[in-house]
């Protein structure tokens, strides 16, 4: 997947047609890198039919790269879409990279975890294992319910999305939030001047508002132009699938499956049905793993291993 | 020229109704410098963000909550009281009328100021009204807490009407001038006609009857803001009647607490009596009896059995190195303390029932502490976190200071309120041929 990771990636206003070219929409939805095109060069494209054609690259005009929604548009959500993720525990090894590609994309500083790897352990004789937790984007929102002007809101393709511009910081969502998700920008963000400068909009989620709620939004600006979110790619094993419950299908970038056969298949759950959240997040139970649990305490400080010692205890 | 008894009681209030004394002045001025001691820490806030407070992801919200709820229980619980006091019409209550009046009016004019401190955007306050949204439980809150000022504001105002023409009248006080003027523009003409004095009670009726319903129903949606969270120790059905008991057994030790100030700085010895006393220290054990019960119902339920994450958050109430201190000074100074020396004759006096209700007061704002910060502490999911501030919540001093012009706000609003009126109902006292005092349970008069 094409990603230029060096500029400022959401800022559509200033980077506008340079960085539309780069990860270039064709009309077909096919994603590709655009070049100035040879006037000989064919492509082969899949036509609604299920047909394949061939056409002049020259004729092809690269889509500008979508719009940045903001405002009412936002709170819409993506025409016949249900989102959904599932998380394979089996194949998390804490790599962390799923952590550190989030917090590039929002511009977020090190500390600041929208997704987090935690370290689990249920019981004194159960195995540890690895828990990757993304906002759940729940049907049954606790944050949305107590949100005072409706600066958090949940959308017709399932997201639960936050609109900083209107966020006044009362924090009851973070409070009302059962699985820790929501994070609080406590003094004034540390973001380059040309992304504190971006118009904000609650499908980038960016930029970060001193004195508002910021948490997981599921990239859905990304989903817009086809494209898989950061974490999912960034996963070196595949352990997040995302896609749409309406169509069925989740892919983690290397393999796309029928996200009910998925969950059929390997016994998917979500965490803490029981609080009637309704999450739209499913994990997939840590059997025969693919990496020792070990494995994740590797590249970890001292300091940072001991932060399980509790967990490891139980 | 002899001097009518009700001159005589009048002329208590002289400092400072006409003109306060040195040490009204230094009062004020002490508790002004707290409150400028809050200016600075709040513009720090607001300048640097909530990052100069404790508060941090998991523990949201800290001793501005616990002041919010505090303050706004002294506030119901004091409307509650007035409403009650009122409506009975028991003839030894008449000189202890005004005071839960005046700190139901103060909790609920202090009490909001703290949930503002809370907010990370000040400067977008007013969406709370563009955009409102009405099944969010902080709506329900604004629109209670606004309902109540403005009922209990009302209700103050209408009690007031008679001692405002009294002191339109009176020459022995030497009122300057521009209260004389204020007291005659204040009282609405009333000069005791039988038609103004019945459309004042029944005015009254209707408030004090109304306002028991709404200052009932406004602590238990502050509950609900808590109880209706999925989080441990918050989620219980407990929670509403629990808050208005415990804003009950706060309202009269605080009543108790003034009553001794202002029968000290007044020297109202023979009007607040000893058996005033008494038998306000007995309400006082009765509601603590009260809260020991609701105290113990609540943790004995969740210890018995217990849930993985009920019980990592019972565990630090057993814990000395988290809550256990704390939670054995609230039952020590808030149950076992207040049993023993109200249910001892020979321990009961008014200096001791005043102690006692200060540190009862103390007690109960551990216990809005305990109730607030150990559930924030304990999530659901377990806090893995390289940041020790991010586990464990620890009040900065923007907090304590903002705390303390909190209080300091509200010693100001009290004494301003004496500064217009007397601490007691005068116009309701000035034909009582005796002082009414509490018929006794038992025993002698002391």
């Amino acid at each position: 997947m094409e990603k230029n990771n060096n500029t400022p990636r959401r800022d559509f206003i200033k980077v506008s047609l340079a960085a539309a070219c780069g990860s270039a929409v064709c009309s077909c939805k096919g994603t590709g890198q655009s070049q100035v095109p040879d006037a000989e060069e064919t492509i082969q494209l899949l036509a609604p039919d299920g047909t394949l054609v061939e056409v002049l690259k020259s004729q092809i005009t690269p889509l500008p790269d979508s719009e940045l929604i903001t405002g009412m548009a936002a709170r819409e959500g993506i025409p016949g879409k249900k989102f959904v993720m599932v998380i394979d525990l089996a194949k998390c090894k804490n790599a962390r990279n799923c952590v550190t590609a989030c917090q590039k994309m929002h511009h977020q500083p090190e500390d600041k975890e929208w997704l987090q790897v935690k370290l689990m352990k249920d019981s004194e004789d159960a195995a540890p294992y690895w828990f990757p937790k993304t906002c759940y984007h729940c049907d049954n929102p606790p944050c949305v319910k107590v949100c005072p002007v409706d600066a958090t809101f949940k959308r017709d393709d399932g997201l639960v999305l936050i609109d900083n511009d209107r966020c006044i910081g009362c924090k009851f969502c973070m409070a009302a939030c059962p699985y820790s998700t929501r994070v609080f920008n406590w003094d004034e963000p540390d973001q380059p001047h040309e992304i504190s400068m971006c118009h904000p909009s609650p499908e980038t989620s960016v930029p970060s508002q001193v004195g508002t709620v910021d948490k997981c939004d599921f990239c859905p600006d990304m989903s817009r132009r086809g494209e898989l979110p950061d974490c999912v790619t960034a996963c070196p094993n595949g352990v997040f699938y995302f896609g749409d419950a309406n169509e069925d299908a989740v892919t983690n970038g290397t393999e796309t499956v029928r996200f009910k056969k998925l969950l059929e298949d390997r016994g998917g759950y979500r965490y803490l049905e029981e609080l009637g959240t309704e999450p739209r997040v499913y994990y997939l139970p840590p059997v025969d793993r693919m990496f020792p649990f070990e494995r994740g305490l590797d590249a970890l400080s001292e300091e940072t291993i001991s932060l399980y010692d509790d967990m490891l205890k139980k | 020229m002899e001097i009518s008894s009700f001159d005589k009681l009048l002329l208590k209030f002289k400092d400072p109704l006409s003109k306060p004394s040195r040490s009204w002045w230094m009062l004020m001025g002490s508790m002004l410098l707290l409150v400028a001691f809050g200016l600075v820490a709040l513009v720090q806030q607001i300048v640097h963000g909530h990052i100069v407070t404790g508060m941090r992801d998991h523990v949201v919200w800290g001793v501005f909550i616990v002041n919010f709820i505090f303050f706004l229980g002294l506030g119901y619980s004091g409307a509650i009281l007035a409403s009650v006091f009122h409506l009975t019409r028991i003839s030894w209550t008449k000189p202890l009328h005004r005071i839960p009046e005046l700190f139901a009016l103060m909790g609920l004019c202090i009490g909001p100021i703290f949930i503002f401190l809370c907010i990370g955007r000040l400067d977008r306050l007013h969406y709370i009204f563009t955009y409102a949204r009405i099944q969010s439980p902080i709506t329900w809150d604004v629109m209670a807490i606004m309902t109540n000022l403005i009922f209990i504001a009302t209700y103050l105002y209408i009690s007031h009407i008679r001692d405002f023409a009294k002191l339109r009248d009176t020459t022995i006080l030497s009122l300057p001038d521009w209260k004389k003027k204020l007291y005659r523009k204040l009282s609405l003409g009333f000069t005791g006609k039988p038609e103004q004095i019945k459309a004042l009670n029944s005015a009254q009726n209707i408030l004090a009857v109304t306002i028991i319903f709404t200052a009932v129903l406004a602590d238990s949606l502050l509950a609900w803001l808590f109880g209706m969270s999925l989080r441990p120790g918050w989620h219980s059905t407990l929670f509403a009647p629990e808050f208005i008991m415990v804003a009950l057994y706060s309202g009269v030790a605080l009543l108790i607490v003034l009553m001794w100030i202002y029968r000290r700085q007044y020297k109202l010895h023979d009007i607040i009596t000893y058996r005033h006393f008494q038998v306000m220290g007995f309400a006082l054990l009765l509601l603590c009896f009260g809260f020991a019960y609701f105290t113990f119902s609540e943790y004995i339920t969740e210890w018995y059995n217990v849930s993985e994450t009920h019980g990592r958050w019972m565990d630090k109430f057993l814990d000395f190195s988290e809550f256990g201190m704390m939670s054995l000074v609230t039952i020590f100074f808030g149950i076992i303390l207040p049993i023993v020396i109200l249910i001892i004759p020979r321990f009961r006096n008014p200096g001791s029932i005043t102690l006692i209700s200060v540190l009862v007061l103390i007690a109960l704002w551990f216990k809005r502490y305990l109730i607030i910060v150990p559930t924030l502490e304990t999530p659901y999911v377990p806090i893995q976190d390289l940041r020790p501030e991010y586990f464990n919540y620890q009040a900065t001093w923007v907090e304590w200071a903002l705390t303390l012009a909190g209080i300091g706000a509200g010693v100001i609003l009290l004494m301003l309120f004496n500064f217009f009126a007397p601490v007691l109902p005068v116009a309701d006292l000035e034909h009582d041929e005796e002082i009414v005092v509490p018929r006794p349970f038992y025993g002698t008069l002391k």
